[in-house]
């Protein structure tokens, strides 16, 4: 059994998103690069089967994405067992991506190719879809949980409301993680510095053609303020007091 | 080039889903902006035509595998209505079922997609989407150049109203590809969401945590605060994911639509995923250190304080 695992940089939603000048595009040079979290949902999920079953877990990234080395190290120091970068797509976006990894997977095949259910920058859509598409297998997404059965896997697919469906897939295929059944385990910093000593990270290259996109962005700018809230300042104390008599003018707070 | 637009409907208990309604109400206009026709695809044995009113033509395909919905067996029957039907748009909702097969088909069908659309108009020829990416943060306006295109709308983008319509539609059978008699996902069993725990949907009021709470420890910070209000503790996806809140209290697009008379949000960043279930609560509060967090453009009174400090000066104001 062999689980590829596929991790994307993005900026990190925390920082305040700066755009290049002519408001098309993030600026990408000033921004700070973290893992997809719902790649990291994956890559558990991944070392979970890992764990119950046995599998070979690879991790794999895109070479041009900024820091996916620390990513990968990350990746191994966690329980993966190898880690690649592909070169060879150097875009962001989901198409060209899934192209690029649809092409190893035909040389490196997978049982089952896990990443997260979507990526906060996937603008033209997310990668578990175009990857089931473009290789021809079946693919489930907004995944919570995976178990092994022979040529089978039983996943657990989430839907709106609370609502879920139990489902038999034939294998290989392609899951979209929403959540791993447990939290993201951690590696220390120790453990990740041995494994940068200790590791390779096999670099594979492919040729995609450069399909058109079909799309073009306009421009992008943060949402417009018309319908900000109005900000209460003060001292915690002051806030409450307000917040409260906000309550309180709609008969919300007894007493 | 068609300027017809095609919708699928999604359907659970015999009922239309609001989303469908929405891409509904859009789909009819910009097929009328184009001169083209809306269409409207339904799959599995339920008729629910006579609810589609609004559209032109009303595709019905059944088949043992349509029963209920799988990625494998939607995917081959929309493609192959895709490809007979050639419209100039297909519109999805951004839900499990628009995640699972809008980007599939984009690649199978050869088309463009904009996912997490919340606008889309027509600029002669061209739909322009505009999509929330990163967590809300930033808006991009998106042309779609190419002949063929993919719009996974998020939920509540769209009046509901403009969906529903009194005509009658051309009723259209078609076949089921032959691909559908070795399907190679099966529906083992339907889960269906826990009921025993109290009922957030039902509640005036919501006090809700979200992964700037931190810990499981830390809830009960908030956790008291809903205690002195006498109002039930709900919370964003991550806090549940967690494990630090049952399912049954998670609000939002993959969780529970709630609309109390005020929603108390504390630690929550505002992702559109969480706004869509709680952005047409009637009063917002909303708490959170980051001041371009995109929970203050819905929020009708928001505060930078950090909730640490304002979680017990609100409980003390009320105790005072
Ligand atoms: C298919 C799918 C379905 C989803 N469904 C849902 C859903 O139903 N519901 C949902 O909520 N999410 C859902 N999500 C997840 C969603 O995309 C976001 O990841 C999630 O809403 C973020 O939760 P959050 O705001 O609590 O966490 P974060 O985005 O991490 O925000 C935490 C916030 O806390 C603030 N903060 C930190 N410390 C403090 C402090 N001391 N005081 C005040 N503020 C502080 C930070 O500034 C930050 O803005 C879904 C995602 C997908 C892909």
């Amino acid at each position: 059994m062999r689980i590829a695992v596929i991790l994307k940089a993005v900026p990190d939603l925390v920082e305040e998103m700066e755009l290049t000048s002519d408001g098309t595009d993030l600026d990408r040079e000033y921004l700070k690069f973290v893992t997809n979290e719902w790649d990291e949902q994956a890559l558990e999920e991944a070392l979970l089967l890992k764990d119950s079953d046995g599998a070979e877990v690879v991790a794999v990234g895109m070479a041009d994405d900024p820091d996916i080395e620390q990513a990968l190290y990350s990746a191994v120091a966690k329980g993966a067992d190898r880690a690649v970068t592909i070169a060879g797509a150097t875009g962001v976006d989901t198409r060209s991506r899934a192209a690029a990894v649809a092409a190893w997977l035909k040389d490196n095949p997978a049982d089952l190719v896990l990443s997260g259910v979507q990526a906060p920058d996937d603008l033209d859509g997310q990668l578990p879809a175009a990857l089931g598409a473009a290789l021809g297998l079946p693919h489930v997404s907004v995944v919570v949980s995976v178990a092994l059965d022979g040529a089978a896997a039983i996943v657990r697919q989430e839907f709106s409301g609370g609502r879920a469906a139990d489902l038999n897939v034939t294998l290989p295929a392609v899951l979209g993680i929403q959540v791993a059944r447990q939290a993201p385990r951690y590696a220390p910093v120790t453990r990740v510095r041995q494994v940068m000593q200790s590791t390779t990270i096999d670099e594979a290259s492919v040729a995609v053609d450069e399909a058109a996109a079909g799309i073009r962005v306009r421009r992008m700018y943060p949402p417009e303020k018309t319908t900000h809230a109005e900000m209460i300042d003060g001292s915690p104390a002051e806030v409450a007091a307000r917040i409260v008599e906000l309550l309180r003018s709609r008969s919300l707070v007894k007493g | 080039m068609s300027g017809n637009v095609l919708v699928l409907a999604e359907q659970s208990d015999g009922q239309v889903s609001d989303a469908t309604y929405e891409l509904l109400g859009k789909g009819r206009e910009l097929a009328t902006a184009w001169g083209g026709t809306l269409e409207v695809a339904t799959f599995g044995p339920t008729d629910v035509s006579g609810q589609l009113g609004i559209a032109d033509a009303v595709v019905r395909v059944d088949h043992p595998a349509l029963a209920s919905y799988t990625a494998d067996a939607y995917e081959q029957v929309l493609l192959q209505l895709l490809t007979e039907r050639a419209p100039r748009l297909l519109l999805l909702s951004n839900d499990t079922v628009g995640l699972d097969l809008g980007t599939a088909l984009a690649v199978s069908w050869d088309a463009s997609q904009v996912a997490y659309v919340m606008a889309l108009a027509v600029d002669g020829d061209t739909p322009v989407a505009t999509a929330q990416i990163l967590g809300g943060k930033i808006l991009a306006e998106v042309e779609i150049t190419a002949p063929r295109g993919i719009c996974t709308v998020i939920g509540g983008s769209f009046p509901l109203a403009a969906g529903k319509g009194d005509g009658t539609p051309e009723i259209v059978t078609a076949a089921a590809p032959g691909g559908l008699d070795a399907p190679r996902i099966s529906l083992r069993a339907i889960v269906e969401p826990d009921t025993s725990d109290v009922d957030i949907t039902a509640a005036d009021l919501l006090v809700s945590a979200g992964r700037g709470v931190g810990s499981k420890d830390d809830l009960e910070v908030v956790q008291e605060l809903a205690d002195a209000l006498g109002a039930p503790l709900s919370a964003s996806r991550p806090v549940i994911d967690a494990g630090w809140m049952p399912k049954t209290r998670q609000v939002g697009k993959s969780g529970l639509k709630v609309k109390p008379k005020a929603y108390l949000s504390f630690g929550i960043s505002g992702a559109p995923e969480h706004l869509e279930g709680m952005r047409d609560a009637e009063l917002i509060i909303a708490c959170n250190t980051d001041a371009n967090a995109p929970i203050f453009d819905v929020a009708h009174y928001g505060t930078t304080v950090d909730l640490f400090d304002l979680v017990p000066a609100i409980v003390e104001e009320i105790g005072g």
